[in-house]
């Protein structure tokens, strides 16, 4: 992945800042629609995000690094995510994330250096018949078994025609 | 339009609906009916009914709670009652188009049940259902029988009376209705709805806030995302009637990024509502102006904490703040707020849109009404349930839940997720009320209910929710922050085998300095899951230190997978299916695991033929094998050498 000039995220970060009036509050909203654009959270834009709000740097870091959702790196092409729920725990999910793990000789949380998968793990996905649940991209996968891993990991990226 | 007229307009749309000459084929397509492959269903039926020239109308629905039998398809034919089935697949639906539909054969061996007037040989009443007779539907209403996206829908079947109703009360009125019915809390904590209501309604500040929590961040909890999604409108309806109660001028919807659906459902419902006049300036002309505004949650479990969320509405991390003062005095910048959840607001307009009287006739003394749970782990029939309170945990396990997945033994149900805790089968026949959950060490919280096996460890179980609670701690409190850590780190010793008997007493004792020292609400229940384990299940724990054991054969490190030579045929199933090549063998050879690489996935254990059960995992005890494969002996299982 290239990474963006400075004045590029700039570019990027207008129609965004835009939508918004400069209040405190509009933190999160306007972080969750930098990430939707860029997919991550560069450093440069969260400089400017300050500069439009108003506050500290450290202030924009600090609320982009509580939360989970969002990301100072960028991801790979398909994100695969394996439901870490009590349900899919008592069905074996562990067992589930060990396996992509090593499959893909990353830890959950970090992208495989080809820039293709990132590992990521969440709460719950609220399928929980079907555990243990995976998603890659927005293809779930119920029942899965750690035998089952290698062959979804090869299947072509499949697009979600469904809204 | 007045609401006389809307009404109207939408009990004419729903009748014509249910009395159409054309047949009309419900799915649903919530989370889990989509995860489970119910638009490929969609499609199907589109296809099918192309092919044999059929004209029908196609209804995306909620979750009707049955997640177990996903995708779900019920079909009406006019004249006859509903059918619905289970476990739809491409094909099957197909089929039914052509069968039931074009030829009307119903195929009662695919169906779960009718719903409506009338029978078909063959099938059990819907509503009869063993899951489905002891539950009672006030907060799933609507939910797999409405559009959750048509207004109407709602409307016809009461949905916005209980506003119209409750703008014609003085807000004091609508505050002793609530306080009548003796709803309690549906967030987790059980504090009475009413007498928060009362708080920030005696308050004379001009600006008020309320907030609905739609964060829902336990693991293995879903009850809030498939209600929403199936029926937003009566969480808005609620929230609209506190908002009048109380005062406000403004309210929010914390939703959690995570469920993507359920703010679609959001966002469109409320532009829904704008429109029709049920929010914005001079509601239904009572002069009374409110409005709602949604706020996606960034993934945070400490969000869920009330304080912690305001926060986060604010633009800030969201860490928890000491209380008092409390958010009725002084909550979201500063003025008075009050929060409630997505069930509690649901609850709100059904108790006002038919009346406290009868609301207090479901439920116990002190628990009214009933409550949603999202039934899950080692059981046969999961999904999203609505209980009334006071039922047993007993009846929700064999009854509604129909037992243990492959007849095994029942150890323990979790309840409240990672603030609630596990309790075991002497605990079964426990009444589900907020206050004997609590006496037993577990909290009916949010309403997770995840059942485990003879095969679940319970101290593995305990590691699990500290290393959530752990990974979840916001930092900002040195008891949570601290004293979780070292709890996993104790947790995880034990499951691998490292533990000493020391260790368990340290547990305890962080345990209950953490219950005692934490900042908020989910701190302090947070070494819930480890007291409620070593309360029930103590032997479980000295099995781990003291004997390096792990009963349940759960914990990875302590257990080993053997292949045994009397039983090995040689078949290679093993071989094929090893994710690490750790198995060696041939054809008619026994199969022998290389120790050194193997992961302990168990799926040899779970590919080896029924007929063969060769593979034997055990924790603590050591098998003698063959090292290198040797082979099996024609017609004499177990003639290979030991040795």
């Amino acid at each position: 992945m290239i990474s963006l000039t400075p004045t590029e995220i700039q570019e990027k970060l207008k129609p965004i800042l835009a939508r918004h009036i400069g209040k405190k509050d509009e933190l999160i909203p306007i972080l969750q629609e930098t990430q939707d654009e860029l997919r991550y959270l560069p450093e440069d834009a969260m400089r400017e995000i300050a500069r439009f709000l108003k506050i500290s740097v450290a202030t924009v870091y600090g609320v982009s690094t509580f939360y989970h959702l969002f990301k100072l790196k960028p991801s790979g092409k398909k994100i695969i995510r394996v439901c870490r729920g009590t349900a899919c725990h008592v069905r074996g999910s562990p067992r589930i994330v060990d396996e992509v793990s090593k499959v893909l000789n990353v830890k959950p949380g970090e992208t495989t250096p080809d820039m293709e998968y990132t590992l990521e793990t969440i709460a719950c996905f609220g399928s929980c018949a079907l555990a243990p649940v995976m998603v890659v991209d927005k293809t779930v996968y119920g029942r899965v078994t750690p035998g089952k891993i290698k062959e979804i990991l090869a299947r072509p990226a499949k697009q979600e025609v469904h809204k | 339009m007045n609401f006389t007229d809307l009404k109207e307009k939408a009990t004419a749309e729903w009748t014509s609906l249910e009395q159409s000459r054309q047949p009309r084929i419900i799915v649903g397509t919530g989370t889990c009916g989509r995860a489970a492959g119910a638009f490929a269903v969609v499609d199907a039926i589109k296809t099918a009914l192309a092919a044999h020239n059929v004209q029908a109308d196609i209804m995306n629905v909620g979750c009707i709670g049955l997640c177990y039998a996903e995708p779900l398809v019920e079909i009406a034919k006019p004249g006859k009652p509903h059918i619905m089935y289970g476990n739809v697949t491409p094909a099957s639906a197909a089929q039914l188009i052509e069968d039931y539909l074009v030829k009307d054969m119903p195929h009662p061996e695919m169906a779960l049940g009718t719903i409506g007037e009338g029978s078909i040989e063959g099938i059990p009443k819907f509503w009869e259902l063993p899951m489905l007779k002891p539950q009672v539907r006030i907060i799933l209403r609507d939910c797999g029988i409405i559009d959750p996206q048509n207004l109407n829908h709602y409307i016809a079947r009461d949905g916005y009376s209980g506003l119209v109703k409750a703008l014609k009360m003085k807000p004091e009125e609508v505050i002793a209705e609530v306080k009548k019915s003796g709803l309690r809390g549906r967030g987790g904590a059980g504090f009475p709805a009413a007498t928060k209501w009362e708080l920030c309604r005696k308050e004379k500040d001009p600006t008020k806030y309320i907030i609905c929590n739609a964060d829902e961040g336990d693991p293995g909890a879903f009850m809030n995302r498939m209600l929403v999604e199936g029926d937003p409108h009566s969480v808005l309806e609620g929230m609209i009637i506190g908002a009048y109660a109380m005062g406000a001028t403004r309210g929010f919807i914390y939703c959690r990024a995570e469920k993507p659906l359920a703010i679609e459902r959001f966002k469109f419902a409320l532009k829904q509502v704008q429109e029709a006049g049920f929010l914005g300036k001079n509601i239904l002309g009572s002069g009374f102006d409110f409005d709602i505004e949604l706020r996606e949650g960034a993934g945070a479990f400490v969000c869920g904490e009330e304080t912690a969320l305001m926060a986060s509405i604010e633009g800030k991390r969201g860490m928890p703040n000491p209380r008092p003062p409390f958010p009725a005095q002084s909550g979201l910048w500063g003025k008075p707020t009050n929060i409630n959840n997505v069930e509690t607001w649901a609850n709100v307009s059904a108790i006002l849109q038919h009346s406290a009287e009868w609301y207090t006739q479901y439920g116990t003394e002190k628990s009214k009404g009933t409550k949603t749970f999202a039934l899950a782990g080692k059981i046969n029939r999961t999904g999203l349930i609505e209980v009334p309170m006071g039922i047993t945990l007993r009846e929700i396990v064999f009854g509604i839940g129909g037992g243990i997945l492959n007849d095994k033994g029942f150890k323990a149900i979790q309840c409240g997720g990672p603030s609630g805790g596990c309790l075991p089968t002497s605990q079964l026949d426990l009444t589900v009320d907020y206050d004997s959950l609590q006496q037993a060490g577990a909290i009916i919280g949010s309403g997770g209910m995840i059942v485990m096996d003879e095969d679940n460890c319970m101290v593995d179980v305990a590691r699990y929710f500290m290393s959530f609670i752990q990974s979840e701690s916001c930092g900002k409190c040195v008891p949570c922050r601290v004293g979780t850590k070292h709890m996993l780190d104790i947790l995880t010793k034990m499951t691998q085998g490292k533990g000493t008997p020391e260790d368990v007493n340290t547990l305890n004792e962080l345990a209950q300095s953490v219950k005692q020292g934490a900042l908020c609400g989910l701190g302090q229940t947070a070494p819930n899951p480890v007291l409620t384990t070593y309360r029930y299940f103590a032997d479980e724990y000295e099995a781990h230190t003291k004997n390096k054991v792990c009963p349940a054969l759960a914990c990875k490190e302590m257990t080993t997978y053997y292949i045994l030579p009397e039983k090995c045929q040689g078949c290679g199933i093993c071989l094929r299916a090893c994710p690490s090549e750790a198995i060696k063998g041939g054809k008619r050879m026994i199969h022998v695991i290389d120790q050194d690489k193997c992961v302990k996935c168990g799926t040899c254990l779970e590919v080896c033929p029924p007929k063969f059960t060769a593979v034997k995992k055990v924790s603590g005890e050591k098998i003698e094998v063959p090292k290198e494969p040797v082979p099996v002996i024609a017609g004499k299982p177990g003639a290979g050498e030991t040795k």
